[in-house]
């Protein structure tokens, strides 16, 4: 199979080092402390946030540090299919560990003992590279709930095919069977917080697609960023500042 | 960057199901033309002087793909969108196609119409894909035109009528492909010219010349809809159409629906289908099953049963599971394998052919158009006719011609000429027929090839010697033994009596992996290849000389890197102790296996090299034993070997080829390592180890040698490999052959060993049935075979030497890999084996002669017959041609006996007979060897 065309252009037309359109909304569910909703191509995502609250299951409770937890599902509506998706398989505990793990990272967790903070994540179209989006969605969410962060997380994924770097995989391109990379980083701390890949590659080449996935990231980065100065101009605004 | 997204829908498995696709549309798309005022222009690909340009429709890429590979076709616009279709109907034509686009040397531009801001095209409600890609087509012909201005004309090439019809309405300049290559003015060209199918143009067009050809001559192809529910439920079969090479009306497909393969008799069943063609098949009643409609050895029409060489396995020979019936009478045995009909092509596998064309005489008015019919030299295919308006330039070359269609209503196909190698008969044209026959590139290396070779003069550096991964084994008294002006010598020996009374041996093999690094184009280049091919007069190189003759060649008295296999060994020849070792060697002794033979027996030479070889020797016996002990075939073939005139090439002598206990005992060796190495990779690779199997053979395809041996009172016992070696010792008659014809009869009866990826079969079929062997594989000539290569990669990367490179993690490529080297391998062989034949009958042209040969077949009209002298194989015919047993012969089956009606003389299987052998021209330029009884 021809992923990339000699002309250079991958089955949708991006080149190999393009990432999909990025979308963003911020407060997207009312009712949540903070929410956001975002895009990357077909791929979207829904996150919410609730707390700093009291801890529910007072068991759970930690002296020291805030309680992070994470539930990850997927609409039944996301693929074409529109079959139920089970809740609490293998896949999604694992989705939700990694985003509750890769957020609890960032999170100033010690400056709110003794509290939980719940992240929603919910897949509502899935078009490749979920993992990322979701972690895209919880960090906008996080940041509008206002909870204190080191850093605002980003992920990217990149992968390798027809001996080709490509960056942000697509749902055809990942089901391509071929080495996949999700990177999670704190952008200004210049930091890798999360990186998985389930395929085995030579380390040269490895390199080469990390990079590529961490440059990804960047600009994920920026672009979180110019939203949320967007949105904190609107808030300005709406307050008369 | 703009972006845009479009939805389509698409079924999978009967379902219908919505897939959403996003198409991000661009506009840094350029156009190709260099003289562009808007575009980048550094990946331009037109002439800066280009009047027209062209874009082709998808039909004629599909149909003239030999047309545009003519350099009289410029300027040329491939769009996306066309490529896209062209990939899903032929691969062929697409890697084609696509290997213009990326040669400099043609002004082909691929423009990616599909992803342009401008020239996307949505579908509309109710269009079909069809209509959508071709408005896409004349969307971009359009935006061509207006982008490009007035300076150039562009015109769309297309056969499609409604499509041309639609682009001049919508103003965009259209045209056949056939007018446009009449405004070239180059009548040549137009016999390249694919003839369009029926459907296409109008009739009187195509019309044939006799009307009386118009009648329907085959049945209906069912429409893919039919064939597909057919399959689905089991009415139908699908699977690959093979056509026997010695008999071309009769074909088998395998189908694994039924596990079975059905047979196919006749053209009218096979229904237009070719060799390779992907068919579905309907079984017919079971009292329809019947074999071969006629015995004799004249089949129909012209096409006779050649004198050819001898099989040396099932995969050359004939496929024969009639046996003899009682005359050439109207009874027809039912046969226990179903027999089907073809009703439908899934996917063609039409390429181009070599042969000539039929002689006709030349009609009156010469010089205009004629139709030919081509013969081809693969005599699987059949006749082709084509329209040439140069028949008397051609009637005495060999030519290539390509296939366009086959319609219902002609006997045979048609297609058109694509080039002349040569004249007929002459050895260099012959030659490259038998190579382009067997898709042999013997091209001279590229630049690109040549640039990954080593600096010359190279010799062992200083580096290679202290290297931690290589052993100096300088010290070592290492020496070849090979057949004698062997110039690629890829392996070498050693031995050498240890303290205890054990001996270490060596097995050292030429360390080409040190030179020939993977995702290179040298190894890309090997990959393709394959092997080398040897030709009676030349050989094709797997790898460029330098590397072959000199740098990897462990010649005497240089040093040279190796990659060493070391067994300490008992004098039983036990191997106690195995080691793998990347090495330095000098070898102090390139000996012939003559050289080899005189220095063991004679008894007065008592140098170190000597006692070598004898020690070596009685080792190797031992082992040997031990093989067939376990049931190891000694199978024969019939090799010949040509003594060539060096100035003239031509052939000046033939012979048998004859094997020394010298060959046997450096083949025992080489076994051993190969063995040893294939224990040793799939220790540490079980799951991407390239293997070599040999398939047991079943009882079907034993059953000719059974019914040979039975009729001359032998009985084989072939329960297994070991009962067989055993039975095959005890054939022995007062007859000093005999024992020597029944083993080439078994030869024959046994398919090829193959390579295979160990991921993709379990252990019990890694099993190598001729050498009684649970695992075995190829190391010791990685200078002329790939498949070495691989496994010196797979061994060293099993010594941590080296990384495993990528490609071992791919399974498919990987199997695609094997498949490949398989293919390559066959198809050096019959090159090989053609290349013996064109010489046969080029030494035969002047030396007609009497010799002795032996029947191995019995046919209505006579038998079939080999010469072991010169290891062809042919029929004698005891009636003349056409005549079906005549009444004056019959054929005793009991007793596998063909007997004159009178009882005056009979000819039994086995029997010696004396025959003349010559070369005759029963039509101009196509000479063949003919068998005649004395
Ligand atoms: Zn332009």
């Amino acid at each position: 199979m021809e992923y990339v065309s000699p002309e250079g252009l991958r089955l949708d037309g991006r080149r190999p080092m393009e990432m999909r359109q990025l979308r963003a909304q911020i407060g997207a569910v009312a009712k949540a402390d903070g929410s956001a909703v975002f895009e990357m191509g077909n791929t979207k995502v829904i996150a919410a946030v609730y707390g700093p609250r009291e801890v529910q299951n007072r068991s759970q409770q930690i002296g020291d540090q805030a309680l992070v937890r994470c539930e990850y599902s997927m609409a039944n509506f996301s693929t074409g299919d529109r079959k139920r998706k089970p809740k609490g398989d293998r896949r999604s505990t694992e989705i939700s560990l990694v985003i509750r793990q890769t957020m609890e990272a960032c999170i100033l967790t010690h400056l709110m003992p003794r509290s939980q903070i719940d992240i929603y994540v919910q897949v509502l179209q899935a078009d490749g590279g979920t993992r990322s989006a979701c972690i895209n969605a919880a960090t906008l969410a996080l940041a509008d709930a206002g909870i204190p962060m080191h850093d605002l997380v980003t992920s990217c994924s990149a992968g390798y095919l027809n001996s080709t770097p490509l960056l942000d995989l697509n749902y055809v391109e990942d089901s391509a069977g071929g080495p996949d990379i999700t990177v999670g980083i704190l952008p200004k701390l210049d930091k890798v917080t999360l990186l998985q890949m389930d395929a085995k590659l030579p380390v040269d080449i490895f390199e080469n697609v990390m990079q590529l996935a961490i440059e990804g990231c960047k600009a994920i980065a920026t672009y979180i960023g110019e939203v949320l100065l967007e949105n904190t101009k609107q808030l300005e605004y709406r307050k008369g500042l | 960057m703009l972006h845009s997204k479009t939805f389509s829908k698409k079924t999978r498995g009967g379902k219908v199901q919505k897939l959403v696709r996003e198409v991000y549309l661009r506009d840094d798309i350029y156009c190709g033309a260099s003289f562009c005022k808007v575009c980048d222009t550094s990946a331009a690909r037109f002439t800066a002087s280009a009047s027209t340009i062209l874009v082709l429709d998808t039909n004629v890429v599909l149909n003239q793909i030999d047309l545009l590979e003519n350099p009289a076709i410029e300027d040329v616009v491939v769009l996306s969108v066309v490529l896209q279709e062209v990939k899903n109907k032929n691969t062929a034509v697409y890697n084609r196609i696509r290997a213009l686009c990326s040669n400099p040397a043609r002004k082909f531009f691929v423009f990616s119409n599909e992803f342009h801001r401008d020239t996307y095209v949505q579908n509309m409600t109710g269009e079909s894909p069809n209509d959508r890609n071709d408005r896409a087509i004349r969307v971009a012909t359009r935006w061509y035109q207006s982008h490009l201005g007035d300076a150039v004309k562009v015109l769309l090439i297309t056969n499609d009528r409604e499509n041309k019809k639609k682009a001049t309405e919508e103003g965009v300049s259209a045209e056949t492909i056939e007018s446009y290559v009449k405004s070239l003015g180059q009548p040549a060209l137009l016999d390249l010219l694919a003839q369009p199918a029926s459907e296409d143009i109008i009739m009187e067009e195509v019309e044939d010349l006799r009307p009386s050809k118009r009648k329907v001559v085959y049945p209906e192809h069912k429409p893919m809809s039919e064939i597909t529910a057919g399959l689905t439920s089991g009415i139908y079969h699908q699977g690959k159409l093979r056509v026997n090479r010695y008999n071309p009306f009769e074909a088998y497909v395998g189908s694994e629906s039924i596990g079975d393969e059905i047979v196919v008799y006749g053209r009218g069943n096979m229904n237009r289908a070719f060799d390779g063609d992907i068919v579905a098949v309907e079984i017919l009643p079971q009292d329809q099953w019947r074999e071969d409609e006629s015995l004799s050895i004249a089949d129909e029409d012209d096409d006779n049963e050649e004198v050819h060489l001898v099989p040396s396995s099932a995969d050359d020979a004939p496929r024969t599971t009639n046996s003899v019936s009682g005359s050439a009478s109207d009874t027809n045995p039912i046969s226990g394998r179903p027999c089907g009909r073809v009703i439908g092509i899934i996917k063609r596998n039409w390429h181009s052919y070599c042969g000539s064309l039929e002689p006709m005489p030349m009609p009156a008015g010469s010089g205009g158009l004629v139709y030919a019919l081509f013969v081809s030299k693969d005599r699987r295919i059949p006749k082709i006719r084509i329209q040439t308006r140069q028949l008397e330039n051609l009637l005495d070359k060999r030519i290539i011609v390509a296939v366009d269609s086959w319609d219902r209503q002609s006997r045979y196909p048609s297609g058109h000429y694509v080039r002349s190698i040569g004249e007929i008969g002459d050895r260099d044209t012959e030659t490259e027929v038998v190579l382009i026959e067997n898709d042999i590139d013997a091209r001279p290396f590229s630049a690109q090839v040549l640039a990954c070779l080593p600096p010359l003069p190279w010799s062992v550096s200083e580096q290679d010697l202290v290297n931690p991964i290589r052993t100096d084994l300088r010290h070592l008294r290492v020496f070849s033994v090979d057949p004698p002006g062997c110039k690629d010598i890829d392996d070498a020996l050693h031995c050498m009596m240890l303290p205890n009374g054990n001996f270490e041996v060596g097995v050292h093999i030429a360390d080409v992996t040190n030179f020939v690094h993977p995702g290179t184009p040298l190894d890309d280049e090997a990959t393709q290849r394959g092997t080398s091919v040897y030709l009676v007069e030349r050989r094709i190189d797997m790898l460029p000389k330098p590397l072959t003759e000199d740098i990897c060649s462990l010649r005497a008295d240089v040093e040279r890197l190796a990659f060493s296999v070391i067994w300490e060994m008992t004098p039983e020849a036990e191997i106690i102790s195995t080691r793998y070792i990347k090495s330095v060697i000098k070898s102090c002794a390139a000996l012939s296996y003559v050289e080899a033979q005189a220095r063991m027996d004679d008894s007065r030479l008592m140098d170190p090299v000597t006692k070598d070889l004898r020690n070596m020797n009685t080792l190797a016996k031992t082992m040997r034993q031990r093989r067939i002990e376990r049931g190891a075939l000694t199978l024969a073939s019939a090799e010949v070997k040509f003594q060539i005139d060096t100035e003239t090439h031509d052939p000046l002598d033939i012979g048998m080829y004859q094997i020394r206990e010298a060959n046997q005992m450096v083949e025992e060796f080489m076994l051993a390592a190969n063995v040893s190495v294939a224990e040793q990779i799939l220790k540490h690779f079980p799951g991407c180890s390239l293997l070599r199997r040999h398939p047991t053979p079943t009882k079907d395809m034993l059953e000719p040698l059974l019914r040979t041996a039975a009729s001359v009172g032998l009985n084989l016992d072939i329960s297994s490999s070991k009962a067989l070696a055993d039975s095959l010792d005890h054939a022995v008659s007062d007859d000093p052959y005999f024992n020597k014809l029944i083993r080439i009869m078994a030869t024959r009866c046994m398919t090829q060993a193959v390579y295979f990826c160990s991921g993709d079969l379990s252990p019990p079929e890694f099993h190598h049935y001729g050498l009684a062997a649970p695992l075995y594989t190829h190391f010791t000539s990685p200078i002329r075979r790939y498949a070495d290569v691989i496994v010196h990669r797979l061994l060293a990367a099993s010594l941590e030497i080296y990384k495993l490179p990528t490609i071992f993690r791919d399974r498919p490529q990987q199997t695609s890999i094997a498949d490949n080297l398989n293919y390559r391998h066959r198809n050096a062989q019959m090159a090989s084996r053609g290349s013996v034949e064109l010489h046969t009958l080029i030494y035969f042209r002047k030396r007609p002669i009497d010799t002795e040969a032996r029947i191995v077949k019995i046919r209505s009209n006579g038998f079939i017959v080999f010469v072991p002298k010169y290891g062809i194989e042919g029929p004698v015919y005891l009636t003349p041609r056409g005549e079906k047993g005549g009444g004056e012969w019959f054929v005793d089956e009991q007793q596998q006996k063909i007997k004159k009606m009178d009882g005056s003389l009979s000819y039994g299987i086995l029997q010696a007979v004396k025959i003349h052998l010559e070369v005759v021209e029963p039509q101009p330029n196509r000479p063949k060897l003919q068998l005649t009884l004395l």
